[in-house]
C-alpha cells in the first residue's frame, strides 16, 4: 500500500476513538489488530458469513467489507459493547439457555443480527427470524436452537 | 443420584460475549506472521526455487524442506505425507516454501515473488483412472487400502433369485466448512522446545507429528488447544500440517509465528469428505426379502494415505445397512489421485456407503412394486441376528418402532401443494452408526483420562478430548458432578494442554462422551473411593462435606488425582485380518424422514419437514444432544442438495463462501428430533455416541423424497437444481 495514512475519528462502543491508518484498511482489521477487540470474527472475508457483523450508526454491517475511511464520523458498536460488566443482555442469556451457541465463532455476529431484528420487530415469527438471520451462517446448529434463542429473547424483551 | 441433564453450556458465557479466545484472537510479543507458497501444478518434480531479486529476502524467515531438522513426514497411519515438498509434487497446492515476517502486506507481496522450475508429470484425478493405472502415482497400484468381507455364499444366492437389481451411486467431495478457518501459533526456545497453540481436534496427533518433525523428545513438544470454531473432522489430521509449518518458522526465527489460513486457501488445500462410488447388486425374493448383497465400495483418497484406510473401514462396515441378510460380500478400495488428501468428515465414510444402500433399497422396492417402508420392514436386522461381519447384535433393537415414530410425525405435516408445478414427496432412510473406534481400535488406543482436586476444592478434568462446539466441556462437567454428587460449577474443564492432559485419544468417532466420559466416570468413582478409604467422607455425604474432604486431603497429602485407562470388555471380539467379529461395541440406531417440495419450473428443491428418530442410549443432556442431531442433519441436507465443490486440476475452484453454498436459516425447515433410550449399557450413565449419526441418513432421506416427488432416480449427490433439470430434460 503506497497510499498515505490518514486520521480517522469515530465513536466506538461509546468512546471517542482516533486512529491513524490507511484509508482502505478494513474495519475488521482495525478493530481486531489495532484496537484489540477480538470479539468480531472473520469467517470468510467476503461478506457472506456475517461472523464479523457490527453496528455502524445503528445499521448491521459486515465489517470485512467496510474500508475504515467510511467509518470516519460514525458511531460503531461491537459485541464488546453488548453486555454490561455485570449482566448479560437478554439475547445473550437466551442463547446460553437454548444452546444457541455451539462452537461460538458465529455467535457474536448472530447475536448482533438477532438484536438488529428485535429492535425493529420485538415479536418476530419463525419465518421472519429465518429471513433476518439468513446473512449469518452457522455450521453447528442447523439453526433450530438459534431460532429458539431469538424467540425466548423476544419474550423476555416484551415482558419488560 | 442427582442428574444435571439441563446443564447449560459451561463455556457459553465466553462465547456469547465474544471473549472466548480462538486462535486468531491470540497474539504474542514480537510475533511474526507466516504464509505458505504452494505448487502450481498437480504432479511433477521440483527442480529449482527462484527468489525474485527485487525483494530483500534477508528481511524474511524462509523455510524449505532442507530446513527440516527431523523427518519430513506427518506421522499418522502410513508414513507418506510430507510437511513440505522435497522433490516430488503430488497435488496442486502442496506446500513448498514457508515465509514469515512482521508485516502481513509485505509477506503476501513476497509470496508472489517466488517461482518454481518444475518438470511436470501427467496427473490423474478420478477413481477410474487410478484403478486403471493410467499413471502409477502411489505404491505399485495406486491403492492405499482394500477390504474384503464375506458372509454366506452370494454366488449361490444370486443363481436362482426372483429379482436381481444392480446400480451404481456416487457422492462428491464435501467441505467441512467450520466457520473458523484453520490456524496455529508456534513458539520455540531451547529450554522448553516447541509450543503450539491451535484450532484442533486431536492434540496428541499434532504432538506425534511434531516430535518426528524435529526429532524432539516428548517433553520438548507441547500442544495447547485454543477455542475451536467448528471442526467436524476437518481439524483431525490437517492441524498437524499447519502446526508443523508454524513450528518450522518459529524454530528458525526464534520468535513466535502465527499462521492463519484465509478462507480461499483453507478450502483449496485442506481435507474434504472422500468422493465415493458404490455399486450394489442385490437379490430379493417375491416379497422383497434380501437374499444376497454384493457391494463394491470405492473412495478417492487424494494424493496421500492420511486417514483414508480408516475412513474406508468405517464406510465398508456400514455399507450393508441395518438389514439382515445371510449372504453378503463387500469389496472396498481407496485409491490415490492427484488431489489434496481427503480426510475425516463427520460420518467418516459411512454417509457415502449408506447413501448408496438407502437409495438402492428404494430402487429395488420400486422395481418390485412395494413401498420403501415395506422393503425395510421385511429386512430390518433384529436382536440376535448377525451383521455382515457376523457380529451378533445383543441389545434391544426395534426398527419398526423407529420407523413408525418417524412416519407418524412426518405424515401429520404433509399437505398437497395448491400449485400444479410444485410436487411434493416423502423419503425415509434407516441406518446405524457404530460408536467409538472400529474393531480393536479402542484397545490399541488404551486411552487415559482423569481428574485432579485443586486447592480451592474444585475438580479439574484432565484429558486430551477437545471442545469444538459439540459439548465436551458440559458433558464432562455433568458426568463428573453426577458421579461425585456435587454441583457442576465445582468442575473445571480446561482445554487440553499436553503438558498435563493424558492421552485420551482423538476427539473423533462419536467416542468422546461414550468412551472418555466413561473413563471420567470411573476416575470420579476412584477419587471418591480414595476419600472414603481415607475416612474423610462417609458413604452418604453432603456437597459441603465432600469439598471440605478434598481440601483436607490436599493439605495432608499434597496431590489428589485419579486416572482411569480404557480396557476393552472381554466379550468384544474382533479379527483385523478377516474383518470378522464385533466391529463396534455398540451402535446408535435411527430412522430419518424428509418431506420435500420440488418446483418443476425453477427446479428448486425445498425440504419442508424433517423428522429424526434415534436410539442413543441415555440422552445425557437433551439440548446438547438435540443440537448435535439438528446440526448434523443440516450438514446432511447440504451434502444432498446444496454443497458442490467444483474441482479443476485436482483442487477446489469454487473456494469461497459465495460459490460453495451451505444451508442458511432460510434453506432449512425446523428439524424434529425424537430420542429413544433403550440400551443403557455403554457410556457414562448409559450414553452411546451420537455425533456422527445424523450425517448418515439425512442425505438419502432427502433424495428419496425427491425421487418420490418426481418419479426419478437420482444416483449422485449433491443433487442441485441443474442436475434435476438435466434429469427432467432427459425424461421428456
Amino acid at each position: 500500500m503506497n497510499t498515505q495514512k490518514i486520521k480517522i475519528q469515530f465513536t466506538l462502543n461509546n468512546q471517542e476513538t482516533i486512529i491513524t491508518t490507511y484509508p482502505m484498511k478494513r474495519l475488521i482489521d482495525v478493530l481486531r489488530d489495532d484496537l484489540h477487540l477480538t470479539g468480531t470474527k472473520e469467517g470468510c472475508g467476503e461478506g457472506e458469513c456475517g461472523a464479523c457483523a457490527v453496528f455502524i450508526n445503528g445499521e448491521l454491517v459486515n465489517s470485512c467489507l467496510v474500508p475504515i475511511i467510511q467509518v470516519d464520523g460514525t458511531i460503531v458498536s461491537t459485541i464488546e459493547n453488548f453486555a454490561s460488566d455485570f449482566e448479560l443482555d437478554r439475547i445473550q442469556e437466551s442463547f446460553i439457555n437454548n444452546n444457541g451457541a455451539q462452537c461460538g465463532i458465529c455467535t457474536p455476529g448472530m447475536i448482533l443480527a438477532s438484536s438488529a431484528l428485535l429492535m425493529k420487530n420485538a415479536n418476530p415469527n419463525e419465518q421472519e427470524i429465518r429471513t433476518n438471520l439468513a446473512g449469518n451462517l452457522c455450521r453447528c446448529t442447523g439453526y433450530n436452537k438459534i431460532l429458539d434463542s431469538v424467540k425466548e429473547a423476544s419474550k423476555l424483551i416484551r415482558k419488560k | 443420584m442427582k442428574k444435571f441433564s439441563n446443564l447449560r453450556r459451561v463455556e457459553g458465557k465466553s462465547k456469547v460475549t465474544g471473549t472466548a479466545l480462538f486462535i486468531d484472537d491470540l497474539n504474542f510479543p514480537d510475533m511474526l506472521h507466516g504464509i505458505t507458497v504452494r505448487s502450481p501444478v498437480a504432479r511433477g518434480i521440483l527442480k529449482k526455487i527462484h527468489f525474485d531479486p527485487s525483494i530483500n529476502w534477508n528481511d524474511f524467515v524462509i523455510v524449505t524442506a532442507k530446513d527440516i531438522p527431523g523427518q519430513n513426514i506427518i506421522h499418522l497411519i502410513k508414513e507418506d505425507w510430507p510437511f513440505l515438498v522435497g522433490e516430488r509434487i503430488n497435488h496442486k497446492g502442496e506446500a513448498i516454501v514457508l515465509l514469515a515476517h512482521h508485516d502481513q502486506q509485505k509477506l503476501s507481496e513476497a509470496s508472489t515473488k517466488i517461482s518454481f522450475e518444475i518438470e511436470t508429470l501427467p496427473a490423474i484425478f478420478t477413481i477410474d483412472d487410478s484403478i486403471n493405472k493410467k499413471e502409477i502415482i502411489w505404491g505399485d497400484d495406486n491403492c492405499f487400502k482394500k477390504y474384503y468381507i464375506n458372509k454366506g455364499d452370494i454366488d449361490l444366492a444370486f443363481k436362482d433369485a426372483f429379482h436381481v437389481f444392480e446400480q451404481t451411486y456416487r457422492t462428491l467431495h464435501q467441505e467441512q466448512l467450520y466457520i473458523e478457518p484453520q490456524g496455529a501459533i508456534a513458539a520455540y526456545n531451547e529450554l522448553e522446545g516447541i509450543t503450539v497453540w491451535g484450532s484442533l481436534q486431536c492434540p496428541y496427533y499434532v504432538h506425534g507429528a511434531l516430535t518426528n518433525l524435529f526429532n524432539f523428545s516428548n517433553e520438548k513438544v507441547r500442544i495447547i488447544q485454543s477455542e475451536t470454531g467448528g471442526a467436524f473432522g476437518g481439524k483431525e489430521d490437517y492441524p498437524s500440517m499447519i502446526a508443523g509449518h508454524a513450528a518450522l518458522l518459529a524454530y528458525k526465527a526464534k520468535k513466535p509465528v502465527k499462521l492463519i489460513y484465509k478462507r480461499a486457501e483453507d478450502l483449496q488445500v485442506t481435507t474434504k469428505r472422500h468422493p465415493s462410488q458404490t455399486t450394489i447388486k442385490t437379490a430379493v425374493d417375491e416379497g422383497g426379502k434380501l437374499l444376497a448383497m454384493d457391494i463394491a465400495f470405492l473412495l478417492d483418497g487424494g494424493a496421500y494415505a492420511t486417514l483414508s484406510e480408516v475412513v474406508l473401514s468405517r464406510g465398508t462396515l456400514h455399507a450393508a445397512g441395518p438389514y439382515f441378510c445371510e449372504n453378503i460380500r463387500i469389496k472396498s478400495k481407496v485409491m490415490a489421485t492427484n488431489s489434496p488428501p481427503n480426510g475425516a468428515f463427520r460420518g467418516f465414510g459411512a454417509p457415502q456407503s449408506i447413501f448408496a444402500m438407502e437409495r438402492h433399497l428404494d430402487n429395488v422396492a420400486r422395481s418390485i412394486g412395494i413401498t420403501p417402508e415395506k422393503i425395510r420392514t421385511i429386512n430390518f436386522i433384529k436382536r440376535g441376528q448377525t451383521t455382515a461381519t457376523n457380529q451378533v447384535l445383543d441389545e434391544k433393537l426395534d426398527f419398526d418402532s423407529l420407523l413408525s415414530t418417524t412416519l407418524s410425525k412426518l405424515k401429520k405435516d404433509t399437505k398437497k401443494s395448491k400449485h400444479k408445478h410444485i410436487k411434493s414427496g416423502i423419503g425415509i432412510a434407516t441406518f446405524m452408526h457404530g460408536a467409538g473406534f472400529t474393531g480393536s481400535g479402542e484397545k490399541y488406543l488404551a486411552s487415559v483420562a482423569g481428574i485432579e482436586a485443586m486447592d480451592d476444592g474444585k475438580i479439574k478434568i484432565l484429558c486430551a478430548s477437545t471442545e469444538m462446539g459439540q459439548g465436551r466441556n458440559t458433558i464432562f462437567a455433568q458426568v463428573v458432578s453426577e458421579t461425585l454428587g456435587i454441583d457442576p460449577h465445582h468442575i473445571l474443564t480446561p482445554a487440553p494442554d499436553t503438558l498435563e492432559a493424558p492421552n485420551s485419544g482423538p476427539t473423533v468417532a462419536s467416542r468422546t462422551s461414550m468412551i472418555v466420559g466413561k473413563l471420567l466416570e470411573h476416575a470420579a468413582n476412584g477419587l471418591r473411593n480414595t476419600l472414603l478409604a481415607a475416612g474423610l467422607i462417609p458413604e452418604k455425604y453432603t456437597e459441603a462435606k465432600f469439598i471440605q474432604a478434598l481440601k483436607i486431603y490436599k493439605k495432608k497429602y499434597g496431590t489428589l488425582k485419579s486416572f482411569h485407562q480404557y480396557k476393552q470388555p472381554e466379550h468384544i471380539k474382533w479379527d483385523d485380518q478377516t474383518y470378522q467379529g464385533d466391529a463396534y461395541p455398540t451402535f446408535a440406531w435411527a430412522c430419518y424422514g424428509a418431506q420435500v417440495s420440488v418446483n418443476t419450473l425453477t427446479y428448486e428443491i425445498k425440504v419442508d419437514n424433517f423428522v429424526a428418530t434415534q436410539e442413543v442410549g441415555r440422552v445425557l443432556n437433551r439440548k446438547l444432544a438435540e443440537g448435535q442431531i439438528e446440526g448434523g442433519i443440516a450438514q446432511g441436507i447440504g451434502f444432498a442438495i446444496f454443497e458442490k465443490a467444483i474441482f479443476k486440476d485436482g483442487v477446489m475452484i469454487n473456494n469461497s463462501f459465495t460459490n460453495y453454498i451451505m444451508p442458511t436459516a432460510l434453506d432449512l425447515p425446523r428439524i424434529h428430533v425424537y430420542f429413544k433410550e433403550w440400551n443403557k449399557d455403554y457410556g457414562p450413565g448409559g450414553a452411546k455416541g451420537i455425533g456422527e449419526l445424523p450425517l448418515d441418513g439425512s442425505g438419502p432421506a432427502v433424495i428419496n423424497a425427491v425421487a418420490d416427488a418426481l418419479n426419478i432416480c437420482p444416483d449422485t449427490i449433491p443433487y442441485l437444481p441443474e442436475d434435476l433439470m438435466n434429469d427432467m430434460e432427459f425424461l421428456k
